[in-house]
């Protein structure tokens, strides 16, 4: 996993609450076998009509927001199907940093295991946020996510709060399970132990 | 960190008995006695291991079974019913699950059917287990007081590796449904209404634990049905504690315990429920008398209101959840104040993780029996396993399905998430026993109602949402 650096991107406005992983990525683009390639098919169904062709009202369709590295979104966002695909898609689009008053539980998990950091913030920050993303393509964002902060273009400055451990991962880009292999021998024991305790599991 | 409290919920106990390793800033290593498995969301997990020469550390605690995709339609063992990537997944899945050597339920085998159907069934999933799947309806084992919960694919990898998934601990939401359900009100009813209620964000950060007198009347399928949508109310896992209901169930299962390790482990699962004085970071009360039959009007799950009720008007919501409204009922083709019981509807389906067990089927025949579907409707049954499948057709109930009108299928996902060929066309408006509304979940453009399995039945004799209760 690449390292995540601080940054200054495009934000994308997507104030629509309850956002699913059904519309960041619809089923029909599950059936790959890959990690890779799904950028184009992100919110396949409210980004392109029937025939494919480009619906031109959709924020990401915009020539503004084609760049854009920052989501701020409605409440609830990744909520539904626990599918790695949907931020699997967001980052191969380029995402790198989605904003919202809360998170599905699975899909804020995933966000971490794809070097994507999702930022909680109250209400009024986020209203603020979505306001910068409005003015389009000049606004651009400030993340850093070492101070645990986010800027709008005018300066003004929210601090956010993120896991220690996952914090650590995603600026190091260090994989889970090598680090977990580490702690094989914690494993070990507990295995034995629990076979003494449960040996019916 | 603040000291134990002593007393603790049935959550803590499981949390407890699981840790294999916990770090300084309360980051922990859970053990996990159950990892299930199906073709959608472990074929990149599978490939991960084989790129970087590892093995799966307990092939003997890993279950696989392909369900997402497989057609329900007769013929299907022939490779050419599935679409060219469909095809490509499931043999994905074959070929994995030979080679890393887990346990394998290919469609050819009766037992084969929706992974958290078959688990239960199977005696796989047990009282006081860690259980994890590639998919969010895990929640539905949580019906056996199993701590269980949906994992996305990179965590599909973690556990195959390592036996353990990275965790910190989620806070304790008590949701109690006092005394009993009104003739016509099902577990469905409650777990919408309980969404209904705490909308589809209420859960997020808690493990939900139900209790009271009318989730303690449930059958063990009720109790799946409940737990299978707490993920709907955003909550990482619903718990139901064991008691003599579930040891009934499980007693005698292929992979339950026997002998004298049956007696083992009853006594330590009965020790697996909330101390009376223990600590509940959020509690959430609902008169089981007080639910009625419910259905969705919207594209989320919280969109839920009584039969009887009108399809509500944007104005009467707050804040993002305005536009949201306004944006489903365009999509669901309905007028704020039209009677819920006037919408017409062309497709029924009955099946699903959360609706396709024997006893959904059940009543659902309840309702159809010497009835007929009305004319131009779709209607079908998907049994949620082979052995469902099976049994209904022991008991007669395939005979009522079809004597009334209804498809007989084999067992799958099928119109849940319709990525078989089983879906909504354009515009299409279903009456379903799932768990998802979302737009395009049964099919693009398609028009999905949340209902319980009798409320589907009696919505494919009128071809409209139906009260139930007068069919009764
Ligand atoms: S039946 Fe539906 S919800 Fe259940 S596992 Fe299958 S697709 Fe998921």
């Amino acid at each position: 996993m690449d390292k995540f650096e601080n940054f200054s991107g495009i934000a994308a406005p997507m104030p629509l609450v309850n956002i699913d992983t059904d519309m960041i990525i619809p089923k029909v683009f599950l059936k790959t076998i890959k990690r890779s390639g799904l950028g184009v098919n992100l919110f396949d169904e409210m980004r392109y009509d029937r025939q494919g062709n480009e619906i031109p009202d959709f924020v990401l369709n915009k020539p503004a927001y084609r760049d854009a590295q920052i989501l701020i979104a409605g409440d609830n966002f990744g909520c539904g199907s626990s599918r790695e695909h949907a931020p699997w898609a967001l980052a191969d689009f380029g995402i790198k940093v989605i904003v919202s008053t809360s998170f599905a539980d699975i899909f804020y998990n995933n966000c971490f295991k794809n070097g994507m950091l999702p930022v909680v913030l109250p209400q009024e920050q986020v209203d603020v946020l979505m306001k910068d993303a409005e003015k389009g393509a000049n606004a651009r964002i400030d993340v850093n996510l070492e101070a645990q902060t986010i800027t709008t273009s005018d300066g003004e400055t929210f601090s956010f709060e993120v896991d220690s451990f996952k914090k650590h991962c995603l600026l190091e880009g260090l994989d889970d399970i090598g680090l977990t292999l580490e702690k094989a021998a914690s494993i070990d024991t507990f295995e034995a132990q629990a076979a003494q305790a449960r040996p019916w599991v | 960190m603040s000291p134990k409290p002593s007393a603790k919920t049935l959550y803590d106990k499981i949390w407890d008995a699981h840790v294999a390793h916990e770090a300084d800033d309360g980051t922990c290593l859970l053990y996990i006695d159950r990892h299930l498995v199906h073709e959608v969301t472990s074929p990149q997990a599978f490939e991960g291991l084989r790129m970087s020469n590892r093995k799966v550390r307990a092939p003997e605690k890993t279950i696989a079974v392909p369900d997402h995709n497989v057609p329900t339609t007769m013929g299907r063992e022939n490779p050419a019913s599935m679409t060219e990537e469909s095809r490509i997944q499931v043999e994905a899945l074959d070929k994995n699950a030979r080679e890393f050597g887990v346990h394998y339920y290919p469609v050819s085998d009766i037992r084969q059917g929706i992974v958290h159907i078959v688990g239960p069934e199977q005696g796989w999933t047990l009282p006081g287990m860690t259980v994890v799947c590639g998919d969010s309806h895990t929640a539905t084992h949580g019906a056996f007081g199993a701590l269980a919960h949906g994992i996305g694919t990179s965590e599909v990898e973690h556990v195959l590796a390592t036996q353990t998934l990275i965790q910190k601990k989620s806070k304790n939401m008590k949701v109690e449904i006092t005394g009993q359900l009104r003739p016509g009100v099902t577990a469905k009813d409650i777990t919408l209404s309980v969404i209904g209620a705490t909308g589809t964000a209420g859960g997020t950060g808690y493990v939900i634990e139900y209790c009271g007198e009318a989730i303690r009347s449930l059958s063990m399928e009720g109790r799946m049905t409940v737990c299978n949508m707490a993920i709907e109310g955003g909550a990482r896992a619903g718990l139901i504690a064991p008691d003599e209901t579930t040891y009934a169930y499980v007693k005698g299962r292929p992979h339950a315990p026997k002998g004298a390790q049956w007696e083992a482990a009853m006594d330590w699962w009965k020790t697996l429920y909330s101390d009376d004085d223990a600590h509940w970071d959020k509690v959430v009360t609902i008169r089981g008398e007080d639910i009625e039959p419910v259905v969705t009007w919207g594209t989320s799950p919280e969109d839920v209101l009584p039969i009887s009720a009108l399809v509500p008007s944007p104005d009467q919501f707050k804040g993002g959840k305005v536009d949201a409204v306004k944006r489903s009922l365009d999509y669901m083709g309905l007028t704020a104040g039209q009677k819920l019981t006037d919408i017409e509807i062309d497709t029924v389906f009955i099946g699903s993780c959360t609706n396709g067990r024997i006893e959904d089927l059940r009543a659902a025949a309840a309702i159809l029996k010497g009835k007929k579907v009305k004319d131009g409707m779709r209607a079908m049954v998907v049994p949620g396993s082979g052995l469902v499948r099976a049994q209904a057709e022991e008991e007669g109930l395939a005979q009522i399905f079809q004597d009334a009108g209804f498809e007989w299928r084999l067992a799958g996902c099928s119109m849940c998430l319709a990525m078989n060929p089983d879906q909504l066309a354009e515009g299409e408006r279903c009456a379903s026993t799932s768990n998802r509304n979302f737009e395009g979940r049964q099919g693009y453009k398609g028009r999905t109602h949340l209902v319980s399995p009798a409320m589907a039945a009696a919505a494919a004799v009128t071809g409209k949402l139906t009260d139930v209760r007068e069919m009764m």
